[in-house]
C-alpha cells in the first residue's frame, strides 16, 4: 500500500532498549508521513520529541518495530536494498567535524564516491561538480581543520552529494554554527532543492528555518501533532507555546495586535510583510 | 568582584610566521554584579578575551585584574583566581568525564582540600541552581540528553561557588526549551547570589533579554559598547559588521522609515506591541474626532 510517493512512512513505531533491557518511553507511535520527490520538508520539535528518531528510519539506520518505511518503493527492512536506500537518501548530522574522515577536501568528498568502486574520471567528475554546487570549489585542496564551522558542514554536504543521493535529510545542520555559517548552509541546502530538485528533509528547532519549507511537520512525544504549510502551522502559536517551542516574534506580535482588534490579516510571517501590513491599516488602504 | 582589562593584547603563535593577533589593545571595566554579553561573530576575539579572566590565557601585552589583583603577576596563585571565576566552556559537557553526574560535579571541590560534608554541600547546591533532578545524581552523565549534560557540567563549575560566572556561547546547540530554562538559571544565579556574569553569544534576542550591558567586538577590538537598546539603535552598524539586530528593533526602525513615530529600538514583543498600539489607538481618536 502506499508506495506511490517517494517516500512513505507508513504507521511506524520506535523504542530504544536501555542495556537492561527494559524498555524506554516509545521514541516514534504510530507515525504516518508520505514525501513527494522534490518537496522541501521541516521537522520541528524539542529535544526527544522523536525527529531525530523519525530521520534516522528514512534511510534505514533505524528500522522500526512496527510498520513500515518506503523509500522509492523499497522497504527499509529489506537488506538486500540497504545499499540502494542509503544512496538514494543521504544524511548530514549536527556536528560537520564527527563526518569529516579526510586530509583534504577533495578527498573526503571523494570517499563516498570511491566506496562505490566508481572509475577515477568519474570520481574526479563527481568531487569537482559536489563542491561546485556548495561553493567550497577554491578549498579543494584545504585542510578541513582549516575551515570555518559553515565550509566545514558543507563539504559534509558535498560528501553527501557526490553519492548523488535523490534526497537529503538533515539533522540540526546547523546548531553548531554561528549566523554567517547558517546562513551559509541554508543557502545551500535551499538550492540544492531548487536547482538541483533534491528532496529536503531538514530537522530543525530553529522557526526561521522551518520557514523555508514548504510543509512544517510538528512532532512531540513521538507523534506528529501538526502538519502543514509554515504560514499556517506558526499562527498556532497557543500550541507552539504549549510545546515550548520558539514563537517567532513577528508571528506573536501579529497575534497580540489580533488580540486588541487591529485588523491584520493571517500568514504574517516577516518584518517585511508587517511593515507592509500596517502601513497599508494606517493609510487606510 | 570586578575585572579590569587594560590595553589587552593577545597574539596567538607570537614571534612564528603563524601569528595572528587575536585581540588588539583592548580596555574594559566589569563591574562588581554586572551582567555583560559578548556578542561578535566567530574570530571576532570573544572567546579569546574571557579566557584571559580566569588565566587561562596570558596576555601578549597588557593586563587582566579580578579584584585589584593582576593575574600573571608574581606570587599570584591561578588556583585562587580560578576559584573566583568560573569559566564554563563552550559545549562543556564534551569534558563530563566521571562514572556518575555526583563525582563529576564534585570533582573541582574535592580539590580545594575542604571536608567532604562541605563537597556535599556544593554538590547539593550547584545542581540544585541548575535544576538538576536529584535521580540524575547517581546516573552516568553519559546517559543524559544535552540539555541535562550542558546543565551538568554547568553544575561542576558552579560547585567551586565562584564570584564571577564566565559562560561561552552557554546555549549553543540547546533547544528552545533547554535555551530558555538555562537562560532563567543564570538570571537567577545572577540576582541570588549576586554573581557577576559574563557570556559569549551570538543571539541577539537572548542577549537583549538577559544582559544590562553589551560589548560588540569586530576583528579583535571593541567597536561598540553599551546597554542593549542603545546599541541595537544603531542597527546600519552592526549590519556593517555582519551582526543583525532583534526583529522587533529590525521592525521599529522599518517603521520610522516610513515615517511613523516610535523609539528607536524595541527589545521585546510586548514593547513592540504598546508602542504600535499607542500610534494606531491616537490615530483612531483622531480619525473618530474629524468625523464628527
Amino acid at each position: 500500500m502506499g508506495r506511490e510517493n517517494f517516500i512513505e512512512v507508513d504507521r511506524i513505531s520506535f523504542s530504544y532498549t536501555r542495556e537492561q533491557g527494559e524498555i524506554e518511553e516509545a521514541a516514534l507511535d504510530e507515525v504516518s508521513l508520505s514525501i513527494s520527490s522534490g518537496e522541501f520538508i521541516a521537522v520541528v520539535g524539542h529535544n526527544g520529541s522523536g525527529k531525530s528518531t523519525l530521520a534516522k528510519h528514512l534511510n534505514g539506520l533505524l528500522v522500526p518495530a512496527g510498520g513500515d518505511v518506503w523509500v522509492a518503493g523499497m522497504n527499509t527492512k529489506d537488506e538486500a536494498h540497504l545499499w540502494d536506500i542509503r544512496q538514494t537518501v543521504g544524511m548530514v548530522f549536527q556536528n560537520p567535524d564527527n563526518q569529516i574522515v579526510a586530509a583534504t577536501v577533495e578527498e573526503d568528498v571523494a570517499f563516498g564516491p570511491e566506496n562505490l568502486g566508481l572509475e577515477q574520471e568519474l570520481i574526479r567528475a563527481r568531487v569537482d561538480e559536489a563542491l561546485a554546487i556548495v561553493g567550497m570549489s577554491e578549498y579543494a585542496k584545504a585542510a578541513p581543520h582549516s575551515l570555518s564551522g559553515g565550509q566545514k558542514q558543507r563539504v559534509a554536504i558535498a560528501g553527501v552529494i557526490a553519492m548523488r543521493p535523490q534526497c537529503l535529510v538533515l539533522d540540526e545542520p546547523t546548531a553548531m554554527l554561528d549566523p554567517v555559517g547558517r546562513r551559509e548552509v541554508l543557502d545551500t541546502i535551499k538550492e540544492l532543492n531548487e536547482k538541483e530538485g533534491i528532496t529536503v528533509v531538514l530537522i530543525t528547532h530553529f522557526m526561521d528555518e522551518a520557514a523555508l519549507a514548504s510543509r512544517v511537520m510538528v512532532m512531540d512525544d513521538g507523534r506528529i501533532v501538526k502538519e502543514g504549510p509554515p504560514r499556517t502551522v506558526f499562527q498556532e502559536v497557543a500550541l507552539l507555546r504549549e510545546l515550548r517551542l520558539d514563537v517567532p516574534p513577528i508571528i506573536e506580535l501579529a497575534s497580540r495586535l489580533r488580540a486588541r482588534s487591529v485588523r491584520l490579516p493571517e500568514g504574517i510571517l516577516t518584518v517585511d510583510e508587517m511593515v507592509t501590513t500596517l502601513c497599508q491599516l494606517r493609510s487606510g488602504a | 568582584m570586578s575585572i579590569e582589562v587594560r590595553s589587552l593584547t593577545h597574539i596567538y603563535n607570537d614571534g612564528t610566521p603563524f601569528a595572528r593577533v587575536a585581540i588588539n589593545n583592548i580596555d574594559l571595566t566589569i563591574d562588581d554584579g554586572e551582567m555583560v554579553a559578548i556578542i561578535g561573530h566567530t574570530g571576532s576575539g570573544k572567546s579569546t578575551l574571557v579566557q584571559h579572566f580566569n588565566g587561562l590565557l596570558r596576555p601578549t601585552s597588557g593586563s587582566v585584574k579580578i579584584d585589584g589583583v593582576e593575574i600573571g603577576q608574581k606570587g599570584v596563585d591561578l588556583r585562587t583566581i580560578r576559584r573566583k571565576v568560573g569559566l564554563v566552556f563552550q559545549y562543556p559537557e564534551h569534558q563530563l568525564f566521571e562514572e556518575t553526574v555526583w563525582e563529576d560535579v564534585a570533582f573541582g571541590p574535592r580539590n580545594m582540600g575542604i571536608s567532604d560534608e562541605e563537597v556535599r554541600g556544593r554538590v547539593e547546591r550547584a545542581l540544585r541552581a541548575v535544576d538538576a533532578d536529584p535521580s540524575l545524581a547517581q546516573r552516568s552523565p553519559f546517559e543524559l540528553s544535552g540539555g541535562e549534560k550542558r546543565r551538568v557540567a554547568i553544575a561542576g563549575v558552579l560547585a567551586m561557588e565562584p564570584s564571577v560566572l564566565v559562560l561561552d556561547e552557554p546555549t549553543a546547540g540547546l533547544d528552545p526549551r533547554g535555551r530558555q530554562d538555562l537562560l532563567g538559571q543564570i538570571q537567577r544565579l545572577q540576582a541570588e547570589r549576586h554573581l557577576t556574569v559574563v557570556f559569549v553569544s551570538h543571539n541577539m534576542t537572548e542577549v537583549a533579554q538577559l544582559a544590562d550591558r553589551l560589548v560588540v567586538m569586530h576583528r579583535g577590538e571593541i567597536v561598540m559598547e553599551g546597554p542593549p537598546k542603545q546599541i541595537f539603535a544603531e542597527g546600519e552598524h552592526l549590519q556593517t559588521i555582519g551582526l543583525g539586530v532583534p526583529d522587533m528593533t529590525a521592525l521599529m526602525q522599518r517603521l520610522r522609515a516610513k515615517g511613523w513615530d516610535l523609539p528607536a529600538s524595541a527589545l521585546s514583543v510586548e514593547e513592540a506591541e504598546q508602542a504600535i498600539m499607542a500610534i494606531l489607538t491616537e490615530e483612531a481618536r483622531v480619525g473618530a474626532g474629524a468625523d464628527v
